[in-house]
């Protein structure tokens, strides 16, 4: 009863959306004031509607009600009550559910603080937002509804797949889908933007707060999707490259762009044609993703099924979308000139460079995800691209852009020039080399030279980022809020790649099979198997391996990975054993029962990997830092 | 230099920038792109001496083989008409099983054993690579005209 009740709201909510629409876009071209509070009301209906949608489903699980088919195909009754309620977005189903609702709710704060921005233009915004509404209730009701029954109903669930029994499930993708879904607006401020036909750059200023909090949020997302392959994919990794990171990855990329780019519009009214263009871009790219996965046209972790009908669906939106968008943009961009100029070593050239860098970057990862489909369409055989062209490929625009980085911060806007002495940039340089070298010879004995470019540039940017606060706090000068969040954001990108350059340069793995009492010593530490026992969960029995690691005579871990065998749907999984501490991660993962009394055991060492995922989210809290700036305070005048 | 000179250095090096980038690019590509074979088609001798390559095909049942206590295992995979013999030294995937399909990086040694270095995790039973997928599916259409060939 309930769940048709649900379903029924749904497919209001498609038609609340597309009055939405229609009253946002028809209204501002007739210029019809009148006509506000209607999109007002949709606005707030369709995400009651959605909401109320969501929540039946969710009571469906936690009732293990498996006569509606989503339900009994991701849930079962032995299943956890947290895991019931988070198996929600746990499938395609349910995740485009939680898309559409987050989407709802992004535009109801923009709802909430459209009194800042000049009524028409308001109201486009919250046309084109009802637009991408649209598209994907659309295409949940018609392709993906999980609000189905099944007729006869299900005995018991077929279970969750057991990679999403743990508590990440809960958290990486409402955070990942909020930061995905949040460049539709920034989407929507650029298409209403080039709909009202402005030649200023007002817009800009606008759209940042927003650009910035999607991005903190995808931030956010992808470090916790990466944690969460580290310690439950059961191999410790914290990145693959797969199609659907990478998925997540193009849009951070393109949006981090975007932000740079929004600076250099906002303050000085130039890029505007191609800021709007990143935007179109960034969420394109977000639409695209959603296409690769979805459509099952790419095979990855986090496919969750093959649906031709659902690849049309996406295509054909996306040709819609994005077309639409970028033929607006062809038509109108051209209003948009530019008259300032800019000197060579400005800030405004190193933020052009660092666009120019990271969308190159963007299309290295494009190029890599898209290569199998295109090498398979045109009959070049089936081939796999992975992390060995990623990486090195990946480093190609990103290391001249983390050298300009140290450097870009410190150029004057407009006629350039250099807010501080070259030679304390020297120093700063100098002493970042020297130290890169003391810390790799003395604590890792790493001989690879790209260790020490890495680290060399991870301290380089953390050493320039602090100049200024410290000039600042010497002279007692208090520094705006823009400025704290973006020195603490590039902060972030120096830990993070100080992390993943020591991970990939100095970490130590092994794979071996170890009997009770046997040690193996890896990295300075000592491994020793001390034996194990059987376990029972609550939907799963096992066996739990204790392994005491050691350095010199201190016991400075003692680790507990198990082997688990979930009963519904018989398959085995691995829970790493991990001993966390800041500077370094000691790993163990079990394999198998090899004989003889013997389990194999994969040991890892990983040093500083902590900083990689600390990184991003500092990085993410720098950005939200900046949204406390006044410039964003103040209500807008149009 | 004048501020139109200056523009056009900047944009000079952008292309520069750009076209570097890119030739690095691709040659990372081309060094580091890895192709799938069956079974067959290592038959058959289309991989190149020294070639490393993917193989995908299914794990063919009782042929899995452990030195006991040790790492060490070997098995053979199929695509139903050809097989290869595997070797492979390290913690195999949880959702490895004889009688599924497997994908497996490494290459050729000169007796024509595949050493893997990497098997591949699945991450769901039911998940299939489409390469595989397909190859099982005309592996096994064609094994179905033989049997039919072979009874008169």
């Amino acid at each position: 009863m309930w769940i048709e009740l649900g379903h029924f709201a749904l497919v209001l909510a498609l038609f609340v959306a597309a009055g939405q629409a229609f009253f946002g876009l028809v209204g501002a071209a007739k210029q019809r004031l009148d006509w506000l509070p209607l999109v007002r009301a949709s606005v707030l209906v369709q995400t009651l509607l959605t909401l109320f949608a969501g929540a039946t489903l969710i009571n469906a699980f936690v009732r293990n009600d498996f006569s509606v088919g989503y339900v009994a195909d991701h849930s079962n009754s032995m299943l956890p009550m947290f895991y019931r309620v988070a198996a929600l977005w746990g499938a395609h189903e349910g995740s485009l559910l939680l898309w559409i609702t987050i989407l709802a709710l992004w535009t109801v704060a923009v709802r909430a603080r459209m009194h800042r921005l000049p009524p028409l233009f308001a109201a486009r915004v919250l046309g084109v937002l009802g637009l991408i509404s649209v598209g994907f209730l659309l295409f949940t009701l018609t392709t993906s509804n999980p609000f189905l029954r099944l007729l006869p109903p299900a005995v018991d669930g077929a279970d969750l797949n057991p990679l999403l029994q743990d508590f990440a499930l809960a958290v990486h993708p409402p955070i990942l889908y909020t930061g995905y879904v949040g460049f539709s607006v920034t989407f929507a401020f650029a298409c209403a933007a080039l709909l009202e036909g402005r030649r200023d750059h007002v817009w800009a200023r606008w759209m940042r707060p927003w650009t910035v909090m999607s991005w903190a949020f995808l931030s956010c997302g992808i470090a916790l999707g990466s944690w969460w392959a580290y310690y439950e994919l059961g191999w410790g990794g914290y990145w693959f490259w797969d199609p659907v990171e990478n998925a997540s990855f193009m849009p951070w990329l393109t949006g981090t762009a975007l932000i740079h780019s929004l600076a250099v519009t906002d303050k000085r009214g130039l890029f505007k044609s191609w800021t709007l263009l990143l935007a179109i871009g960034a969420f394109s790219l977000s639409l695209i993703g959603t296409f690769l996965v979805r459509s099952g046209v790419l095979v990855s972790v986090h496919s969750f099924a093959a649906d031709p009908a659902r690849g049309i669906f996406i295509l054909a939106f996306l040709v819609v979308l994005i077309g639409g968008a970028l033929a607006l943009y062809a038509w109108r961009a051209p209003l948009l000139q530019s008259e300032a100029g800019f000197a060579l070593l400005s800030r405004e050239s190193f933020l052009l460079f660092n666009n120019i860098l990271l969308v190159v970057a963007t299309l290295v990862v494009l190029g890599g995800t898209l290569a199998p489909l295109i090498a398979e369409t045109l009959r070049l055989g089936t081939l796999s691209v992975g992390p060995p062209y990623f990486g090195p490929a990946f480093m190609v625009p990103m290391l001249p852009a983390l050298v300009l980085l140290g450097v870009g911060f410190h150029a004057s806007w407009k006629r350039g020039g250099l807010q501080v002495t070259s030679r304390m940039l020297g120093v700063v340089a100098g002493v970042a080399v020297l130290l890169s070298v003391a810390i790799l010879l003395a604590g890792y004995g790493s001989r690879k030279p790209l260790a020490y470019v890495g680290s060399a540039l991870a301290l380089w940017i953390i050493g320039s980022s602090l100049i200024q606060p410290i000039q600042s706090l010497r002279r007692g000068l208090r520094m705006p809020a823009s400025v704290v969040g973006m020195t603490v954001a590039h902060i972030g990108v120096g830990l993070f790649v100080l992390g993943a350059t020591l991970v990939e340069s100095a970490s130590i793995e092994r794979d071996v099979a170890m009997k009770t009492g046997v040690s193996v010593e890896l990295g300075g530490y000592t491994y020793r198997y001390t034996g194990g026992e059987a376990i029972e969960g609550p939907n799963y029995d096992g066996f739990r391996a204790h392994v005491t690691v050691s350095r010199g005579t201190r016991t400075v871990a003692v680790l507990a990975p198990e082997k688990r065998r979930y009963w519904v749907t018989n398959s085995v999984m691995t829970e790493a054993g991990i001993g966390a501490a800041w500077n370094r991660d000691l790993f163990v993962a079990l394999g198998e029962d090899v004989g003889d009394g013997a389990w194999s055991l994969r040991l890892q060492y990983r040093p500083l990997i902590r900083f990689i995922w600390l990184g991003a989210l500092i990085m993410a809290l720098g950005g939200i830092i900046t949204l406390r700036d006044e410039r964003y305070r103040r209500g807008a005048q149009a | 230099m004048t501020p139109r000179q200056q523009r056009m250095t900047l944009v000079l090096g952008v292309v520069a920038a750009v076209a570097l980038a890119g030739f690095l690019a691709l040659r990372a590509f081309q060094n580091n792109v890895m192709f799938y074979f069956d079974p067959t088609r290592v038959a058959a001798g289309e991989v190149k001496p020294g070639q490393r390559f993917r193989l995908g095909g299914m794990v063919v049942k009782g042929t899995l083989v452990r030195t006991p206590g040790t790492m060490d295992v070997r098995f053979a995979v199929t695509d139903y008409r050809h097989e290869v013999a595997v070797s492979y030294t390290g913690v195999l995937p949880d959702l490895f099983k004889e009688g599924t399909g497997m994908v497996a990086d490494g290459q050729l040694d000169a007796s024509g054993r595949f050493i893997a270095t990497q098997v591949l995790a699945k991450h769901d039973e039911k998940y299939m690579p489409p390469a595989l997928s397909k190859s099982l599916e005309a592996g096994k259409a064609a094994a179905a005209e033989a049997a039919a060939g072979s009874q008169p």
